[in-house]
């Protein structure tokens, strides 16, 4: 891998004709955690533009009812965000399991959506919160910001909506937490051989007065090309008070609709329609009480 | 900017400006390059180790602005304007950093190669949180490695330099005498702290050239035609090589010579050398690999021992592939099976593993002014090097130099020639020094395993438990090349049946070739494969005849009378009743808590089960059956009153430098500090043979103590005239040599001895007792180590996760030498075999290795050790150093079948194939349950 030059830009704009003024043979890098390790980038890009250091874009705030979080920001800072943890418990949960400390401190969470993998803990979190992505580009002079809700960003696995080499993935963002909502993210490893998750699931559920679900997403992966939402068990889910009987129904349903598959050295499609609803279960539990223990803070 | 490297090609660089260890520093480096090779090459800050290239293993992790990276993914130019701190910065003022010292002082070093990682990472954690839990420690070096430690003394060094009192409590041995029996830091410590400490990759000579090998890639074909002609026409490349340029032996080969050099007829795994290439730099070197054209005619693929022994398997060797037959008999077995009650049968799988070492194979070579060729390299064997390279030269080994370097770990993955012979080839062809360090992805493909064994086990018993017979049949797949495996498979053949005492055994075991990655020695040799077969199926047997699987041990137990297998008389140091016996009690105290039973719930944690598992082994010392196991020493006092004790034998962080000093020091009364141990140079250091078969203690240990005996006889001959007393009535202790109440130092004596014109420089050449071959019966090896443990498991109902929490071991290793160095190779065994019970797994299909990365090999990290309660037993070995036998390998032996007895304890799941795979386990654990509901 060899490429003749890294840029640093300090703006979205420059980042953004950087690349317009390669003409595709640059590509955007974030952390390059995942980038770097895969030998198969033949031929190298000409440039990279590495995106952390764009100075408004290496933070985490709150505007307009939105939690917007920099495409500089890594999976460590995320871990350690007031903000985050306040309305986002599930991509804290998620982002403080991927790699070790070295990796979360540099990694970027952009980077992680980007990628596009079905089984990135990051993007089941944040599809879970409804997340969105501002994509930018450079249209001649002017540059484009474009909100796109996070499903669009994913066409296949590892294959992103996104052109690296002329678009920017610039920030992410998710709705403040509403009164009694609460979210969890839970997956299972394999101690053997690849080390990519088997299996990650992300629960966001709000409650009514009564107790009864008002609102629910429920999404997982690999259980499709793209990180997965279950729409069938959140349809069926909405409107109902939560006991254990309609938990493991919610969980057949699960598996009604996921569809798991055999990744040789990895898992069967068997072991992982186990341990779904097992995730879905503890997921959902903790999801359940933050619902019920928290009030929206600030 | 732009710069015109040497191969004319113009190359972009860029400023980079950034403080280092507190200094400004601005520096041009290529756009492409990464902050490990800026630090390491270009500011030469070689403490930064580089371990995999793939953020995997976290020992090159420097810290940037106080948070910790890995540095071999991260970019050089993205530290512009940060404050970036490496080992070397850590000591202040020749202050050892408290990491440091700690890491020193609980025996947290030991080959030294992740330490700077560790510590790096360590700091970082230690300067946001000054008071970490033990959670917090482990959260926090989850993704930094060691492959030695076990992690045990890591995590009380932390605990420690965060001034809790974490200090390692080790295990009581016998009371220590002046040096002997100590629990002293390693002499080599101080500089694996700091950084300072060199591996090959840290030499660089001027003008070397870099060196890159090309691999077959395919695991069987014939080699119809090598064209090298456009890799030769890249600007910068410098030498080309093919067989065509293996001036001497075309094979090598530490027992069969059948490996070749570069590969001539065929190549028969995708790990297979088949070009060399010299240039001035390593990517030029790269480049030109993939200019070489080899056309192949591809060959039918053996993938697995049992097959490769079919009539009609393809021929992986023109002689065929069956490597060897080892056969074990003792008594009538078909007798022995009819005398049973009960008789169990099972047939039981290893997986191939991989050692991990972290530092991966580097060689340099040169050629110096008089025209011999020196080769730097970390290797286990240096004088084998040095036959091996002068025959592939074609030159006498007087003409060869193997110069030992520090060694980034072994564990038996360092004794087979790896880059040797090609760099003394490219030396010698371009009359510059030649650097060949391998990528991790190379070092995977390319370097014997452990073997996988594929085993069918009977055992007979009386009702009682007493063993009437055993059968055992073995199939190991020795892969491409013999490597050591006809002594891999005859140790696991021998071994078979256990450290117990049987009247009738059968044992056939079949090393077979394939296509296969080579596989040959690995810390345990057969044995950790063996173990796991045979003390399955005992446990199966306590099961079904309703016994305690303790109690059935120890009827059968191995004792002073006892015969083994190959009709050796056990005639003295045996500890491995003891052994049984503090393990059984240490597991009471336990079990107490739990209402005595060894299968528990915890009311705090739903879905989950606990239970103990338990399981003994047995290891040889030294090499054995009939081999000449010799070992030569050299000792030279100093008029300064130091002595040097010099043997080509490897410290692979085993602890042999300290072991070596302190044997001297002992018998020449000196400090410990004043012994310097000089390893592994074949023009200055005689011949401490191969560092296998956990040996080094027992033979370079008997050799430096003979030759300091030798030296003390000498040198009291002269202080016995400067003292006027009998030579035989002196002590040297403290560094003084005594009559009574006169003293004189023991550097004045050294002084006189060279007044008088003696040389105070002796060797000593050692020879272990005689052994027999197998099927000879007498004695097969010197000594053997013992070892029982009990290993606690948690297994998640819900999604067949395993862990390991608590292992109570014991072991017979004759004598602490080093009761510190001891115990860490015991929490390194032992983690390292929970590893082999539960995550280690070198996956290859139809010949072709899918763990090509780190990423897809998963060894124990920190979370994965255990609480570890260790015995130590001295049940002495009369010709062992102050009884001292080997203790490498013995612990790293019996967790694997502890841990999956207590699976079976838990579950009612019988574990037959290595790593248990929690997938499977899951699977099984629910078919097993409605099994039962259906009944």
């Amino acid at each position: 891998m060899s490429w003749n030059d890294y840029f640093m830009p300090k703006t979205l704009e420059e980042a953004a004709r950087l690349l317009a003024a390669h003409g595709g043979r640059a590509r955007v890098i974030g952390g390059g955690t995942d980038y770097f390790v895969d030998e198969a980038h033949q031929p190298a890009p000409e440039a990279l533009v590495d995106v952390t250091r764009i100075a408004d874009l290496r933070g985490i705030w709150e505007e307009e009812g939105y939690v917007v979080i920099g495409c500089g920001v890594s999976h460590a800072q995320i871990v350690a965000s007031p903000l985050v943890q306040a309305h986002g418990a599930a991509l804290v949960e998620a982002c403080g399991q991927i790699g070790g400390p070295q990796v979360r401190n540099v990694a970027t969470l952009a980077g992680n959506i980007a990628h596009a993998l079905p089984a990135a803990d990051g993007a089941i979190a944040l599809l879970a919160l409804d997340g969105e992505a501002l994509i930018a580009w450079a249209d001649g002079d002017a540059v484009v910001r474009e909100w796109r809700p996070l499903p669009q960003l994913f066409r296949g696995p590892g294959q992103s909506a996104i052109d690296s080499t002329r678009q920017v993935l610039a920030a992410l963002r998710f709705p403040v937490r509403a009164p009694s909502e609460g979210s969890a993210f839970a997956r299972v490893m394999r101690p053997q051989g690849v080390a990519l998750p088997i299996m990650g699931l992300a629960a966001r559920v709000r409650l009514r007065a009564d107790g009864a679900i008002a609102d629910i997403r429920v999404t997982l992966g690999p259980a499709a090309p793209t990180p997965f939402r279950a729409q069938a068990t959140e349809a069926y889910l909405r409107g109902r008070m939560l006991d254990a009987l309609t938990l493991r129904e919610a969980g057949e349903m699960l598996l009604g609709e996921a569809h798991p598959r055999t990744s040789p050295h990895r898992a069967t499609a068997e072991y992982r329609r186990e341990v779904i609803p097992v995730l879905f279960q503890e997921a959902m539990g903790r999801a359940l009480q933050r619902a019920a223990a928290l009030e929206v803070s600030a | 900017m732009t710069q015109t490297t040497t191969n004319g090609k113009m190359t972009h660089t860029a400023s980079l400006t950034f403080t280092v260890n507190g200094r400004p520093v601005t520096v041009d480096v290529r756009p492409s390059a990464f902050l490990a090779e800026v630090l390491r090459e270009q500011l030469g800050l070689t403490g930064v180790k580089i371990g995999c290239n793939e953020a995997e293993c976290g020992i090159c992790t420097v810290l940037v602005d106080g948070a910790p990276v890995n540095s071999c993914i991260y970019p050089a130019l993205k530290a512009n304007g940060a404050r970036v701190e490496t080992i070397e910065g850590l000591a202040r003022g020749g202050q050892l950093h408290p990491l440091q010292q700690a890491f020193i002082e609980q025996g947290a070093v030991q080959c030294g190669f992740c330490t700077p990682g560790l510590i790096m990472t360590a700091k970082a954690l230690l300067d946001a949180n000054p008071n970490p839990s033990e959670d917090d420690i482990k959260h926090a070096l989850k993704d930094t490695y060691c492959r030695c430690t076990g992690y045990v003394s890591v995590i009380a060094a932390i605990k420690q330099a965060a001034g809790q009192n974490g200090h390692l409590a080790l295990p009581e041995t016998r009371p220590p005498l002046n040096v002997v029996g100590k629990p002293l830091p390693r002499p080599d410590a101080v500089a694996k702290v700091t950084g300072a400490a060199k591996y090959t990759d840290d030499y660089v000579f001027p003008g070397m050239l870099h060196a890159c090998t090309l691999r077959a890639g395919i695991p069987h074909a014939r080699i119809a035609r090598i064209d090298t002609s456009k890799a030769k026409a890249l600007p910068g490349v410098v030498a080309v090589l093919t067989h065509e340029d293996v001036p001497g032996a075309k094979n090598h080969g530490l027992v069969y010579a059948d490996w070749p050099v570069l590969c001539y007829d065929k190549v028969r795994y995708v790990g297979d050398a088949v070009a060399i290439v010299a240039a001035e730099t390593r990517e030029i070197a790269e480049q030109a690999l993939r200019l070489i054209e080899v056309e192949y005619e591809p060959l039918p693929v053996v993938d697995d021992p049992v097959k490769a022994l079919a009539p009609d398997a393809p021929k992986v060797h023109e002689s065929g592939n069956l490597l060897k037959h080892i056969h074990v008999e003792k008594g009538d077995v078909e007798r022995g099976l009819a005398e049973a009650d009960v008789i169990i049968e099972g047939e039981y799988e290893t997986a191939t593993t991989e050692h991990a070492f972290l530092e991966p194979e580097c060689a340099i070579g040169r050629v110096t002014d008089d025209g011999r060729v020196e080769v730097y390299v970390g290797s286990q064997i240096p004088y084998a090097d040095r036959k091996q390279i002068a025959a592939a030269l074609g030159v006498p080994e007087s003409q060869v130099r193997v110069i030992g370097t520090l060694i980034g770990g072994g564990f038996g993955g360092k004794e087979d020639i790896a880059g040797q012979i090609h760099v003394a080839l490219l030396a010698r062809a371009t009359g510059r020094p030649v650097k060949m360090l391998y990528r991790r992805s190379e070092s995977l493909i390319f370097h014997p395993k452990r073997h996988a064994v594929k085993f069918k086990v009977k055992v007979g018993a009386k009702r009682d438990g007493t063993f009437t017979a055993m059968r055992i049949e073995l199939w190991g797949d020795t892969g491409a090349y013999a490597s050591l495996g006809d002594k891999v498979m005859t140790r696991a053949a021998t071994h078979a049946s256990g450290p117990y005492e049987v009247p009738h055994v059968k044992i056939d075991c079949y090393a077979a070739y394939t296509n296969n990655v080579p596989a040959g020695a690995f810390r345990g040799f057969g044995v950790t494969q063996s173990c796991f077969a045979i003390e399955s199926a005992i446990d199966e047997l306590a099961h079904r005849l309703n016994l305690d699987p303790i109690e059935v041990r120890r009827k059968n137990a191995l004792r002073v009378g006892s015969v083994t297998n190959t009709g050796a008389l056990i005639r003295e140091s045996c500890g491995l009743l003891t052994c049984i016996e503090k393990v059984a009690d240490a597991l009471n105290d336990d079990l107490a808590q739990a209402q005595g039973s060894w299968v528990f719930r915890r009311p705090d944690k739903p879905n989950r089960v606990y239970a103990w598992g338990f399981a003994a082994a047995y290891k040889n010392t030294g090499l054995g059956g009939g081999a000449n196991d010799c070992s030569t020493v050299e000792v030279e006092a100093f008029s300064n009153g130091s002595v040097e004790v010099r043997t080509s034998a490897a410290e692979i962080g085993q602890g042999l430098v300290g072991v070596l000093a302190s044997i001297a020091a002992e018998e020449l009364g000196l400090p410990y500090e004043r012994v310097h141990v000089l390893l592994s140079d074949t023009d200055l250091t005689p011949d401490g043979g191969p560092t296998t078969a956990s040996r080094q203690t027992y033979v370079t240990g008997n050799a430096a103590r003979l030759a300091s005996i030798k030296l003390r006889q000498q040198l009291a001959a002269v202080a016995a005239e400067m003292l006027d007393a009998p030579a035989d009535a002196l002590t040297f202790c403290d560094g003084q040599v005594r009559a009574g109440d006169r003293a004189v130092s023991f550097a004045e004596v050294v002084q006189q001895a060279h007044a008088e014109g003696q040389s105070t420089r002796l060797s000593h050449l050692y020879e272990a007792p005689k052994t027999q071959p197998l099927g000879a019966g007498g004695d097969m090896h010197v000594a053997f180590s013992y070892a029982a443990q009990a290993a606690l498991v948690e297994v998640n109902e819900l999604t067949g996760e395993v862990a390991c929490l608590k292992v109570i071991s014991a072991t017979d290793v004759g004598r602490a030498i080093n009761p510190l160095a001891l115990q860490g190779q015991i929490d390194g065994g032992i983690v390292m075999c929970i590893g082999n019970a539960l995550t280690e797994e070198f996956i290859q299909e139809k010949g072709i290795p899918y763990t090509d990365r780190l990423a897809r090999y998963k060894m124990p990290s920190i979370r994965h050790t255990p609480e570890i309660v260790s015995f130590i037993v001295e049940d002495a070995a009369a010709d062992g150093p102050y009884g001292a036998k080997g203790v490498g390998e013995i612990s790293s032996i019996p967790t694997t079948p502890a841990i999956t007895n207590a699976i079976y304890a838990a579950t009612g799941v019988r574990v037959r194939r290595l790593p248990v795979d929690q997938d499977w386990l899951l699977r099984t654990m629910k078919a097993r349950r409605q099994r039962v509901n259906a009944k």
